[in-house]
């Protein structure tokens, strides 16, 4: 038997868990992520600017709702690819990664899994592609971890809906084409989702200034003041919260592979650094101190990597449940955000800034650890998982 | 039109080479196709014709085969015999004129200009050599006119343009442009691709001999480096001192 050596990127050899497709992707994606996103992300970061070209790159690349069927644009992935292509993503910038992760699974997946065949056609080819940009209304300015007390209306009126209301800390919704809102119907108070078009009478959605994290991305509000939505807009096949979190669930998942990518990164950066930096008469990375963090970042991003695999293998094997997603979107989450705080410490004064790239994904994980379900209430999930208890009313 | 493209699998550019005991080795580096060779495929691709992918290795060539067909060609097939584990450029270039000449009926074939692990950039000249079709080396762009080619060629003095006559070899130079990604649908395709192999009686050749040998191989002797930051007033006091120092040191 051959002589194994010990990979210091790859301790566990997840390399060899991937087949010959999914390799190819990842190796694909991150070409893609290193030469086309890389490059311009100091100063989209810096000037808060989305270069809404970069939509229509993704589309091109097959990075749009890549889970979706061919014939609706999508390229028929498996949810490990899906989650491979969002570690490469969100290796460049958190930002990147979630406007991918909202087109793919917020808009994209309640269209193709709940929407009619026509809504189908007319939406998806053209949101794979990133003709169009999609965005999700669920978050409002009262209600965040609490969806289910929402204030938008939509009032049955003949032909179709009027929708009031307003939503907030939307991802794409400034630059969004199609929108997808979730509502509740004054026919039987439930939850319900409908597809929103921009133009439509009544409906605007102003951009939020002075983000200090996620500054590559446009996030904005949607303000809907009597929009009026046809009934063909309506999606029929879903009632309640279990259709904007069947979304969710997607996109926590992406979100779980996407951490680890921006953890890798800065594990990666710090590890260079400590090696390249002599204080003292010697590398940085020759002290204990610097040795410990190594390990444990190490450590994390190792175990992390293979509990999202293995979620992806059962999503595929449609074995999964929300309590899986909770636990590894919370767990990477937090892991990471650890990472990159530490590897700014690692970084000295060079972590703060933007050219040394962890200040960024650090305020990044900020959002990251707190959107599509903070920290804490995927901890109250697997709380009540494991009690019977439910500890959030 | 039939179109042949070949590549070679090579170490990553990042690889680290180390010479020992007269033996070059790349470690377990991973993988790639030769970078210079996805310029071929571009342009093999932008032909308009079948375009197969030939490369001459050991099963993990394979990988560059893969590579290709998700850029968009449509075949593949490995040239693979334990006789031609050592051979010399000449005699991969017969092996390929071979395998060139099995497909049948090819009119252009394409190289790139060189690869990054071997670095003598020879294969394509003697491969056309074996074939007896002219070499188009270092080639920028291509024009096809019914049998005959008209193409630039990047060379030191600036550019030069040639016509020949089909068939013909070409090796592509970076200046050609920038090569396509695989697509995701392309990959899913070339990952379940069976990529046929051929050995030298499928080819009908004896195992090429050798005419070139590397005895042995040893790293470069240690270059004693020292950096001087040249500082001034203004930018024209630090050129006209690196301008000094650069006649000084009979650089020019």
């Amino acid at each position: 038997m051959a002589k194994q050596t010990f990979k210091w990127d790859d301790p566990f050899l997840l390399n060899e868990q991937l087949d010959d497709e999914e390799r190819m992707i990842r190796d694909t994606a991150r070409r893609f992520c290193q030469d086309k996103l890389m490059p311009g992300i100091i100063e989209a970061n810096r000037n808060e600017t989305f270069d809404r070209e970069i939509m229509t790159e993704m589309g091109g690349m097959g990075l749009l709702g890549s889970t979706i069927p061919e014939e609706y644009g999508g390229s028929g992935l498996s949810y490990v690819v899906y989650g491979l292509i969002a570690r490469e993503v969100e290796r460049v910038d958190s930002g990147y990664r979630s406007a991918m992760s909202v087109q793919s699974s917020l808009v994209m997946h309640p269209i193709y899994t709940y929407g009619t065949e026509e809504q189908r056609r007319k939406y998806l080819p053209k949101l794979a592609s990133g003709e169009w940009v999609g965005c999700f209304g669920l978050t409002e300015p009262n209600h965040g971890s609490d969806p289910g007390s929402m204030e938008t209306r939509a009032k049955k009126v003949d032909g179709g809906w009027i929708l009031h209301g307003s939503k907030t800390w939307i991802t794409n919704s400034s630059i969004a084409d199609v929108f997808v809102v979730w509502a509740k119907a004054s026919t039987d108070g439930e939850i319900h989702g409908f597809i929103l078009e921009k133009g439509m009478k009544g409906l605007s959605a102003p951009k939020i200034e002075g983000k200090f994290s996620l500054r590559a991305s446009v996030t904005g509000e949607i303000v809907m003041d009597e929009v009026f939505v046809p009934d063909e807009n309506f999606f029929q096949n879903v009632v309640g919260l279990k259709g904007p979190f069947g979304c969710l669930n997607r996109a926590r998942y992406g979100i779980s592979w996407g951490a680890l990518g921006a953890a890798e990164f800065c594990w990666h950066a710090a590890r260079q650094y400590t090696l390249d930096r002599p204080q003292f008469g010697r590398p940085l990375a020759a002290n204990q101190l610097i040795q410990l963090k190594l390990a444990n970042m190490m450590t994390e991003i190792t175990l992390g990597l293979q509990s999202v695999l293995r979620v992806g293998r059962l999503m595929d094997e449609g074995k999964f449940t929300p309590e899986m997603i909770s636990l590894v979107k919370r767990n990477s989450c937090g892991k990471a955000l650890e990472i990159a705080r530490h590897a700014r410490d690692m970084h000295g004064a060079n972590g703060v800034s933007d050219e040394y790239h962890i200040i960024r994904h650090l305020m990044n994980l900020e959002s990251v650890n707190t959107y599509e379900g903070t920290n804490d209430i995927h901890a109250l999930i697997l709380g009540k998982a494991q009690t019977g208890i439910q500890a959030f009313l | 039109m039939k179109i042949v493209v070949c590549v070679k699998q090579v170490p990553d550019s990042a690889a680290n080479l180390v010479a020992e005991n007269g033996v070059a080795s790349w470690g377990d580096a991973p993988l790639v196709i030769n970078p210079w060779d996805e310029y071929a495929v571009e342009a093999a691709l932008n032909m308009g014709g079948d375009v197969t992918v030939v490369s001459m290795g050991d099963e993990n060539a394979k990988e560059a085969l893969k590579h290709a067909l998700a850029m968009g060609c449509q075949e593949a097939i490995l040239v693979s015999d334990p006789a031609l584990a050592n051979v010399d450029t000449q005699g991969a270039a017969k092996a390929l004129a071979a395998a060139i000449e099995k497909i049948g009926d090819v009119k252009m074939a394409f190289f790139g200009r060189q690869a990054i692990d071997g670095d003598a950039g020879i294969t394509p000249a003697q491969t056309a050599r074996v074939l007896g079709w002219p070499a188009l080396t270092f080639t920028a762009s291509i024009a096809v006119d019914g049998d005959s080619v008209k193409v630039e060629r990047s060379v030191e003095e600036g550019r030069q343009t040639v016509s020949a006559n089909l068939p013909a070899v070409f090796s592509i130079v970076k200046d050609y442009g920038e090569p396509r990604y695989p697509s995701f649908m392309g990959i899913r395709k070339a990952s379940k691709a069976e990529i046929p192999l051929w050995g030298l009686t499928d080819l009908g050749i004896e195992a090429p001999a050798s005419v070139v040998e590397w005895p042995e191989l040893n790293n470069p002797p240690a270059k004693d480096v020292s950096v001087e930051i040249i500082e001034g007033g203004s930018p024209t006091e630090i050129a006209e001192k690196l301008a000094d120092k650069i006649m000084a040191e009979k650089i020019l």
